[in-house]
């Protein structure tokens, strides 16, 4: 990737991160650990990798991107506004009554978004049946999906797992948001999911893992997965949960918090944009 | 009135409709979770293999690819028995699939009774209650293969989710053959004027023959199928009962929830009137034949007799 490239992704990223903290402070409550270690992946798929036309949000030959940890919601709403599939203002009605832009992702409400989840390990099998409907269609779409590590205890992530091994989807790329953390505490003190790498080769997953706050190397691993045949994907992206925002940057209580403050939400903004974080 | 058996097993009247209507339309697809053969559509996956999705033994995945499916534009069919098709992934159901608008058609077959020798753990009497409390999901338990067959495109019209209870061996001979069908309308088998019983699935050819032991008894009976128990048809329901002035409920499903509940709510909000439940009086199930589970469980046209008497005895 060049460095030009390099940087403009970075800058979409502090984007979208500006306004997840902002919309979710405005409302002083909300995911915020899990949506902002999002951000670097989002600038890569909606700014960089995913075939998409804001203007045709129904297109069927483009990718999907099926964000199964939904509460990871306002991240995303985040990333569609910078690509224009919205007004930025429309971040600013966030879980407000009436709202297009609930916590969790809803694709009846909200445009570009492709697949309802929040009931966490669902959207997962969602995107191995996406994948599954794209090749009967032979269409050239790649079916990008991101879970959870908390989520990753569910029983159905494997269920989807060894299907989409033992069907050789090699048309879905999946990411592990794997920041450690989950609400009762640390990932291996609650139920470990390591050796994680292994677990996903031994379902028949080509994995790569990479920092998943660089840019480029998410980048690459995707390009890297493309070229894979016969396997699905899973990149495995080391985050901090609360990336990049002050006042939840890795702090177990980051997953939902209550009692952000103006002051908070403002100055961590202000940070962003002066480049401390 | 002699009660006869249609002749092809309702599991390969489904399989046809699915070959012929597959052979039409490519959206149509099936996934199931290790039970084609029990339902017959493993034909449809000797046809159309690409279009065949074994999920293997594991329900809640199963619903989730279908909604992946769904979202790609595909008409995916499910099935597994009706305990694993409702309650083992009855959260998948909810959002992966009436949530989120998907259009899946969900098959869940051996209702209630006739799991049979495969007991207590196999019998789902609460599926129809887990439905119906759904939003946007219709309800539909057809009485034979002929109604199944009337059926069929109009499930496959229907833009949203439909959860299909399928009975899988040969039923009685209900639906006569040219009888006009409509999704979400119930269907008259027979008029009378003293009591109403409404009645789904196998329940319709019991209903039938507790009517004529009720014509024995100088008791005329209206016989109403309620195919289709969500959206209930109030209409007919309330015309039916305004009637006769009381009903008996049919169902071969918990009592708690399901048809019973539908009718009796339906009339308590708007002309109340005594209503009697046969069905499953909020029980588990046992392994046995259908004529032993039918007598265990007071799901005979007797019942239906006894049921009748009672309610008639409650009409003011």
């Amino acid at each position: 990737m060049d460095s030009r490239t390099k940087e403009q992704l970075q800058n979409h990223a502090q984007e979208i991160r500006r306004l997840t903290i902002s919309s979710i402070g405005k409302l002083s409550a909300g995911h915020i650990g899990g949506s902002v270690d999002l951000c670097e992946l989002l600038a890569v798929l909606y700014h960089h990798v995913m075939r998409i036309d804001p203007e045709r949000p129904d297109w069927k030959e483009r990718d999907r991107f099926v964000l199964s940890k939904g509460h990871g919601g306002p991240a995303v709403y985040a990333a569609l506004a910078t690509r224009g599939y919205f007004p930025m203002e429309e971040l600013d009605t966030l879980n407000r009554p009436g709202t297009h832009l609930p916590s969790h992702c809803d694709m009846l409400r909200t445009r570009g978004i492709d697949m309802t989840t929040g009931s966490l390990g669902q959207g997962f099998s969602c995107a191995v049946g996406m994948a599954i409907g794209a090749k009967l269609d032979r269409l050239p779409s790649y079916i990008y999906t991101c879970i959870g590590d908390g989520e990753s205890q569910e029983g159905q992530v494997w269920e989807a797992a060894m299907l989409a091994g033992s069907r050789r989807l090699d048309n879905l790329i999946a990411f592990t948001d794997y920041n450690k953390m989950q609400i009762d505490g640390y990932i291996e003190q609650v139920n470990g999911l390591e050796p994680l790498d292994a677990k996903w080769r031994a379902f028949r997953w080509h994995v790569q893992a990479v920092d998943g706050h660089d840019i480029a190397a998410i980048a690459h691993a995707i390009d890297n997965a493309q070229k894979i045949k016969g396997r699905p994907s899973m990149i495995l992206l080391n985050t901090v949960k609360g990336k990049g925002c002050d006042f939840a940057e890795n702090r177990l209580g980051s997953h939902n918090m209550k009692g952000i403050t103006e002051e908070m939400w403002r100055g961590a903004v202000e940070a962003l944009r002066v480049g401390q974080v | 009135m002699e009660r006869v058996k249609e002749q092809k097993a309702m599991r390969e009247a489904y399989s046809d409709l699915l070959l012929e209507y597959g052979a039409q339309d490519e959206r149509i697809c099936i996934v199931d979770a290790d039970l084609m053969n029990a339902a017959s559509t493993n034909r449809f996956q000797a046809q159309f293999p690409d279009r065949a999705i074994d999920a293997g033994v594991a329900e809640a995945n199963m619903i989730g690819v279908a909604a992946g499916l769904a979202a790609m534009g595909k008409i995916p069919f499910t099935h597994s028995f009706t305990a694993f098709a409702s309650r083992r992934c009855c959260d998948q159901v909810t959002l992966s699939v009436a949530y989120a608008g998907r259009n899946v058609k969900m098959v869940g077959s051996d209702p209630g009774i006739s799991a049979e020798l495969n007991g207590g753990t196999h019998m789902s009497m609460e599926d129809v209650a887990i439905m119906r409390t759904i939003p946007g999901m219709v309800v539909f338990e057809p009485v034979d293969g002929a109604q199944l067959r009337a059926a069929f495109p109009q499930i496959l019209a229907h833009p949203g989710p439909v959860y299909l209870r399928l009975f899988r061996k040969q039923a009685w001979s209900v639906w006569p053959e040219n009888m006009p069908f409509q999704l979400g309308k119930g269907a008259v088998l027979r008029e009378g004027s003293g009591v109403s019983i409404f009645a789904s699935g196998i329940m319709a050819a019991e209903a039938l023959e507790a009517a004529e032991q009720l014509a024995a008894e100088g008791i005329s009976a209206e016989v109403i199928n309620l195919h289709t128990i969500k959206p209930l048809d109030a209409e007919l329901v309330l015309a039916s009962t305004g009637k006769t002035g009381c009903a008996v409920t049919a169902e071969n499903a918990s009592i708690l929830g399901g048809l019973g509940s539908a009718v009796m709510e339906c009339l308590s909000e708007a002309a109340p009137c005594p209503v009697q439940r046969v069905g499953v009086q909020d029980r588990f199930g046992e392994v046995g034949d259908m004529a032993y589970l039918q007598e265990a469980l007071g799901l005979r046209a007797t019942d239906i007799v006894q049921a009748a008497r009672k309610a008639i005895s409650q009409k003011h």
